[in-house]
């Protein structure tokens, strides 16, 4: 059967890896690559790396640190942040990353998802969003606006229409990342998930809100995410992958066992 | 020295950087000189069959997989370089592969809605039979996946493992003689993947012809 992918995500500015909530208040965790490895040695599925001041400075992702870990680790591993063209997808790729996430850039410029896919086939394109809960059913008739650079900007576009569009131009995969929930530690937004799970044919990453085992396995099991990112609740070491995956055991979801 | 076949069909990084991993001295190579003299040959890729079919006839590179199959020397398909050395694949409106595997090369067709396709992910392979790649790999080991069609060998004797996925269950390894093939990615599949691409640099595939 097809296990269920746990996704530690990894925030890098200037080399180190950080943590905030919601963009914020930052705290320096260690070294990217190092980080890596232990996941990796702990029995992470994958992970994802975001290079969170790439695009605020107008620099591409820093590839040699994305080659450090292609060296250092055997798991795929996803990068974000500074992929503003073919090129950027090209290097990064080249450098050992198994897939690259746009967001903000591909809002604006949403050609750059079809480019990406037919220069590098749809499963190595991610889709990165960031939704918010809004009342104004008029625009947004899913109950969710997509905001941009850092849940700062509001965009006025519908959630799902968005995930249909990007599937349709070619998107592999979609994480969605609660606007609402990131950081909180506080659960998953189970159904802002399951009502993109349901409605695109392309896996679905949850990601926000993963503060203990259980947030994990809701998110599974009522919003049939295919993966779930998790960041502060290993970050901090309140947790270990072990841990969490014998949770996921105990409650039947199936997850990877043996590395 | 590992030849690691280039056909502009994906990224090769993370096949030479487990050779590397391994301290393989491997070679990202389109040169059917190269391919031939090499001791071991891998055929990797990811993309879609059609036009991986044109670049390799373009580079005239069909007769030499087939002649380097045909010389004995240990021959790894992955991923989409499984799929091509089927007979046919579905994909782009029907294509004829190079036909070193009796079988064809279906698309997922799943009937519940949480069912993705392409199938992205950790999914665990049966061992049916034993062989020299998985020596050491425990049956049931999980292995990194991303396809959106699986290869069916119409003879059940090429069958090395199998993986259940959207209502099917596929080959998900094959082999026979000295070519052996997996729908997986051991070059990204962590220590166990690791450990199969270390018995494929070992394998003297005389010794496996008992099956």
């Amino acid at each position: 059967m097809l296990t269920r992918r746990i996704i530690p995500c990894l925030d890098v500015r200037n080399k180190i890896v950080t943590k905030g909530v919601k963009f914020q208040n930052n705290v320096d965790l260690g070294d990217p690559v190092e980080m890596a490895q232990r996941y990796s040695d702990e029995g992470c599925d994958e992970l994802v790396f975001y290079d969170i001041t790439a695009s605020a400075e107008g620099r591409p992702i820093d590839i040699v640190m994305v080659e450090e870990v292609a060296r250092a680790i055997r798991i795929p591993f996803s990068v974000g942040g500074g992929i503003s063209t073919v090129e950027d997808m090209s290097r990064a790729l080249l450098a050992g990353a198994e897939k690259v996430s746009v967001n903000s850039l591909a809002v604006k410029n949403p050609a750059i998802i079809a480019e990406g896919a037919k220069a590098f086939g749809s499963q190595c394109i991610v889709l990165g969003m960031d939704p918010v809960a809004v009342d104004d059913a008029a625009k947004c008739p899913c109950g969710y606006e997509i905001t941009t650079r850092g849940f700062r900007e509001h965009t006025g576009i519908d959630a799902l229409e968005w995930a249909k569009k990007a599937v349709d131009l070619g998107i592999g995969e979609i994480v969605v990342n609660s606007v609402d929930a990131d950081g909180t530690r506080e659960g998953f937004e189970i159904e802002l998930t399951r009502m993109i799970a349901e409605n695109v044919p392309v896996p679905v990453v949850a990601s926000g809100g993963a503060g203990t085992p259980g947030h994990l396995v809701e998110v599974f099991e009522q919003a049939h995410a295919d993966a779930a990112i998790i960041a502060g609740m290993i970050h901090t070491g309140d947790y270990t992958i072990p841990q969490i995956k014998e949770d996921l055991v105990r409650a039947g979801v199936p997850v990877r066992k043996k590395w | 020295m590992v030849a690691i076949i280039d056909y502009k069909a994906g990224n090769l990084t993370s096949v030479r950087l487990a050779f590397e991993a391994l301290g393989v001295d491997a070679t990202i190579t389109d040169n059917p000189e190269d391919i031939l003299a090499a001791e071991r040959v891998v055929f990797p890729g990811v993309g879609a069959a059609g036009a991986a079919m044109v670049t390799l006839q373009e580079l005239g590179l069909t007769d030499t997989i087939r002649a380097a199959v045909a010389s004995g020397k240990p021959f790894l398909g992955i991923c989409l370089g499984t799929q091509i050395i089927f007979e046919h694949s579905q994909e782009d409106g029907g294509v004829d592969g190079i036909g070193l595997v009796p079988g064809d090369v279906r698309l997922f067709q799943p009937s519940s809605p949480y069912d993705k396709v392409p199938q992205m992910g950790w999914n665990s392979v049966s061992q049916l039979k034993v062989h020299p790649l998985m020596e050491g790999i425990a049956d049931e080991s999980e292995f990194y996946f991303v396809h959106s069609y699986y290869p069916m060998p119409s003879d059940r004797d090429w069958i090395v493992g199998e993986t259940d996925y959207a209502d099917v269950t596929f080959s998900s390894m094959v082999a026979k003689g000295n070519l052996a093939a997996t729908q997986f990615h051991p070059e990204k599949s962590g220590r166990i993947g690791l450990r199969l691409l270390e018995n494929f640099c070992r394998w003297e595939p005389s010794e496996s012809e008992a099956d």
